[in-house]
């Protein structure tokens, strides 16, 4: 399978900053799939994200969406239309007054026809589960729902790509939940591909693919499984395991016989039944 | 707390003073406004008032909720009234005493003007009790295009706008939770000569720019990522057409004018 | 005497309009002098109208607060008093840094408190120093600050009034683990040194289970109280309005349904990986080798 987005050892370096932001990153992007990308603070990771639709373009090296390179000022539009990006704080991404009017946005930047605007704005409502909410004003909306909406004004582009740039910080658990089941049942049922941007451990568990930041560059990309079981490599980067991976970790050392890669709080627990039975 | 404060005052509802065009009633408006300037008799005012309160009727608006909104207004029609009855000149003395002196010509005056002031502000209440700011946006964008020929950025005007409204209730929010942040370290915003207060507004101002400069930064991010390129070339989900509805609000309107000249003429 | 009491505390938004909201309803709670309790509880729980109760930032519908005994609200004085008493954090406090320097920023408290020059130095610099603040940064604009530098001066500028409580909302949100885990400790060992007194606004059921003494809030109301054994027990009503266990709680709780012999409380990785050891070791002793 052809990625949809090809990183190809990328560096860039903000204006006044005395080190580079990222330093030679290469990573592919398969449609449909889930990818977590994980780092602490200032390890790139939203750098990075932001090369992906070209509104940060490499300094050297160079990103190719479907083919288009980003630098390309003429692909910019169907760069943008292919890899939605979904930011941290909802409330600085909605535009208009009420939830159907912003979901209509980026179709009716796009010159999209307005009966099927209509028709995307209902269905992308409908996929994150907003469509009953859909005239309400966005600042009487919870956490939850207003980054819902952010990610139904980005599915109305219908994009291949999902960007999202720790959508879940600023928001409790409940509103973390309806976002994170919003974007897997997206990537399920829609077949978007999803670059998730997290600091939640328990949130790359979901994921299928785990790449780990570090100063700028790749310092880990596999599995979930693969990754958590580098405990002493994420320790160094001040990453946590998952509660369940650094159980099973703990008990391991204390020398019971236990495989790795059981990340769930369900498969740890049978895991560690069969190790005691 | 500011939280209380309602702004954009929208009545959501679904009658037919709401279900109109937005430009149907924001042309009607200006026409209201037109005539309550040439009401010239006092059978004219009835008709303006009964109009009003025909229109009040029909959007389901209560009427204490036009009043309510006229109270900011009491020091204005106050001060006109005052102005018009004590300072008419005349002849017909209804009253005198010393300097003071009250006319028949004046009384008559300050009441229409007062009215006049009632019935214009009331009407454009109206207007935005039963249309929302997005749509207001919206009908003043469309009426306004063709501007657009003279080069005149109506589009992006309309967006500053219909993102300025979107703000203002984050704006607020944000201002209490900074307000309450610098009381909780000891802040006085309260008290003091007004030098003071300024200064001690300076702890509320500054985080209050520092963070709109960031919103305002991550909002242009957000919108290129959704392809905002400018006004050209966009369309709209939702277009607007004038039904049957706004042609008879129109036929209405051209008939109160009608009527507020012919009472004018008449002079009843 | 509890340090602070709170009786039968009700607060009510935008009385007599449409929007009228009941955010606190007749609550009762008293926290004591050295105890670091966890508030948790959803958005919209009350949560935040509560916190501002305690230094009167809000005044009560019905009911008062009770500092040392007395009602804060009593006059403009105890007012003033409650707020240098009670130290509030709000959520991403780095928004509300306004100062030229970290040091100004930091004295503000201090220096609305009208304390003497010599006083306000010594506090900004301690607190400075508890949440590991260098004083090469004092002279340095506050927005210069890296994010979470940022976070650390704006909790030394309530630190520095020396609160008898400490209230913090959310403190570590948006943090990366590092980050998370780096400023708990500090608060923690700040906590230690000076024998204060906590009240820690949190989603987090891991940072929950690190406080002596748990309440949940809901719909305006105390609905549980007690220490984070205790709280974690009723898993069921917790998961009811909606609050998630800490994974380590659930895996004990798992282990327990298919029928190991686990101890109760056991809601940290490091206590729920000694209690398996030690079952597992005695299976190792007790089984033929």
């Amino acid at each position: 399978m052809d990625p949809i987005i090809r990183v190809e050892n990328i560096t860039y370096t903000y204006p006044d900053a005395p080190g580079p932001a990222l330093d030679g990153v290469s990573l592919d992007i398969l449609p449909g799939t889930f990818t977590a990308v994980l780092g602490p603070n200032g390890s790139g990771k939203s750098t990075l994200a932001k090369h992906l639709n070209a509104i940060l373009t490499p300094a050297s090296g160079r990103v190719l969406v479907d083919g288009m390179d980003t630098a390309g000022e003429a692909d910019l539009l169907a760069i943008r239309r292919r890899v939605g990006m979904v930011f941290q704080n909802p409330d600085n991404q909605i535009v208009a007054n009420v939830v159907e009017d912003d979901v209509a946005f980026a179709p009716e930047n796009l010159g999209v026809e307005p009966g099927e605007i209509r028709r995307r704005v209902d269905a992308a409502l409908t996929q994150v589960g907003m469509y009953e909410l859909r005239l309400h004003a966005p600042h009487l909306l919870s956490g939850g729902q207003k980054q819902r909406v952010a990610i139904a004004g980005v599915l109305a582009m219908e994009p291949e790509v999902l960007v999202l740039d720790e959508p879940t910080a600023m928001l409790d658990p409940r509103g973390r939940r309806e976002v994170l089941d919003a974007v897997e049942a997206l990537r399920r049922e829609q077949g978007v591909a999803v670059v998730l941007i997290t600091h939640h451990m328990d949130e790359a568990v979901r994921a299928d693919r785990v790449v780990v930041m570090d100063r700028g560059r790749v310092a880990l990309d596999g599995t979930p499984e693969a990754v958590f079981s580098r405990r002493l490599e994420l320790r160094a980067l001040s990453l946590d395991l998952p509660d369940a991976a650094e159980l099973l970790a703990r008990l391991r050392d204390g020398g019971m016989d236990l495989p790795a890669g059981a990340l769930t709080p369900e498969a740890c627990a049978a895991a560690i039944k069969e190790a005691l039975a | 707390m500011l939280k209380d404060i309602t702004l954009g005052q929208y009545f959501p509802g679904d009658t037919p003073v709401h279900r109109l065009d937005p430009r149907t009633k924001l042309v009607l408006t200006l026409v209201y406004i037109v005539a309550i300037f040439l009401v010239g008799s006092w059978g004219g005012y009835a008709l303006a008032a009964a109009a009003l309160a025909a229109v009040t009727a029909l959007a389901h608006i209560q009427p204490k909720a036009l009043i309510k909104g006229l109270k900011p207004l009491i020091f204005i029609i106050v001060f006109t009234a005052v102005l018009n009855l004590f300072f008419t000149p005349g002849e017909d003395y209804l009253f005198r005493w010393k300097f003071i002196k009250i006319t028949w010509t004046g009384l008559d005056r300050a009441a229409a003007m007062v009215l006049r002031v009632l019935l214009l502000v009331a009407g454009t209440f109206l207007l935005t009790y039963t249309t929302s700011p997005l749509a207001i946006t919206d009908g003043l964008e469309r009426l306004l295009s063709p501007l657009k020929k003279l080069h005149v950025p109506v589009y992006e005007l309309s967006l500053m706008m219909c993102i300025a409204l979107r703000f203002i209730p984050l704006l607020i929010e944000e201002t209490d939770r900074i307000m309450s942040a610098q009381k909780a370290r000891g802040a006085d915003l309260e008290t003091g000569t007004l030098a003071q207060r300024a200064k001690a507004l300076l702890p509320l101002l500054i985080p209050l720019f520092v963070s709109s400069f960031r919103r305002a930064d991550e909002l242009a991010t957000a919108m290129e990522c959704r392809c905002y390129n400018g006004g050209q070339g966009r369309t709209r989900m939702k277009q607007l057409h004038l039904s049957v509805r706004d042609g008879i609000a129109f036929v209405l309107g051209a008939a109160f004018v009608a009527g507020v000249i012919v009472l004018r003429r008449l002079g009843i | 005497m509890s340090l602070v009491e709170i009786r039968g505390l009700t607060h009510v938004y935008s009385r007599g309009t449409p929007f009228e909201k009941t955010a606190v309803a007749d609550l009762d709670l008293a926290i004591d002098r050295g105890q670091t309790m966890a508030l948790i509880g959803h958005t919209g729980s009350g949560k935040s109208t509560l916190i501002s109760h305690l230094n009167a930032l809000l005044k009560p519908t019905a009911g008062t607060v009770l500092l040392d005994g007395e009602d804060i609200f009593a006059s403009k004085a105890s007012i003033r008093a409650a707020r240098a008493r009670v130290g509030v954090v709000f959520q991403y406090p780095e928004y509300q840094l306004f100062e030229e320097t970290v040091y100004d920023d930091i004295a503000y408290g201090p220096k609305n408190m009208k304390l003497d020059t010599a006083e306000i130095d010594r506090r900004v610099r301690q607190a400075a120093a508890a949440l590991g603040l260098d004083e090469a940064v004092f002279q340095q604009s506050p927005l210069e600050l890296s994010g979470g530098q940022k976070r650390r001066a704006a909790i030394a500028g309530v630190l520095a009034m020396e609160p008898e409580l400490l209230v913090l909302d959310e403190p570590t949100a948006g943090l990366d683990p590092a980050g998370r885990e780096d400023l708990l400790r500090t608060l923690f060992a700040w906590r230690d040194e000076r024998d204060a007194t906590i009240l820690l606004v949190t989603h987090d059921m891991s940072i929950a289970g690190r406080c002596g003494r748990v309440a949940v809030m809901a719909d305006g109301r105390i609905v549980m109280d007690g220490t984070p054994a205790e709280v974690f027990a009723r898993d069921g009503e917790l998961a009811s309005i909606g609050l998630a266990l800490p994974d380590a709680a659930i895996i004990a709780g798992l282990l327990r349904d298919a029928g190991v012999a686990l101890p109760p409380s056991l809601y940290t990785v490091d206590r729920l990986a000694d209690a398996i050891l030690a079952l597992w070791a005695e299976k190792k002793e007790g089984g033929p080798c």
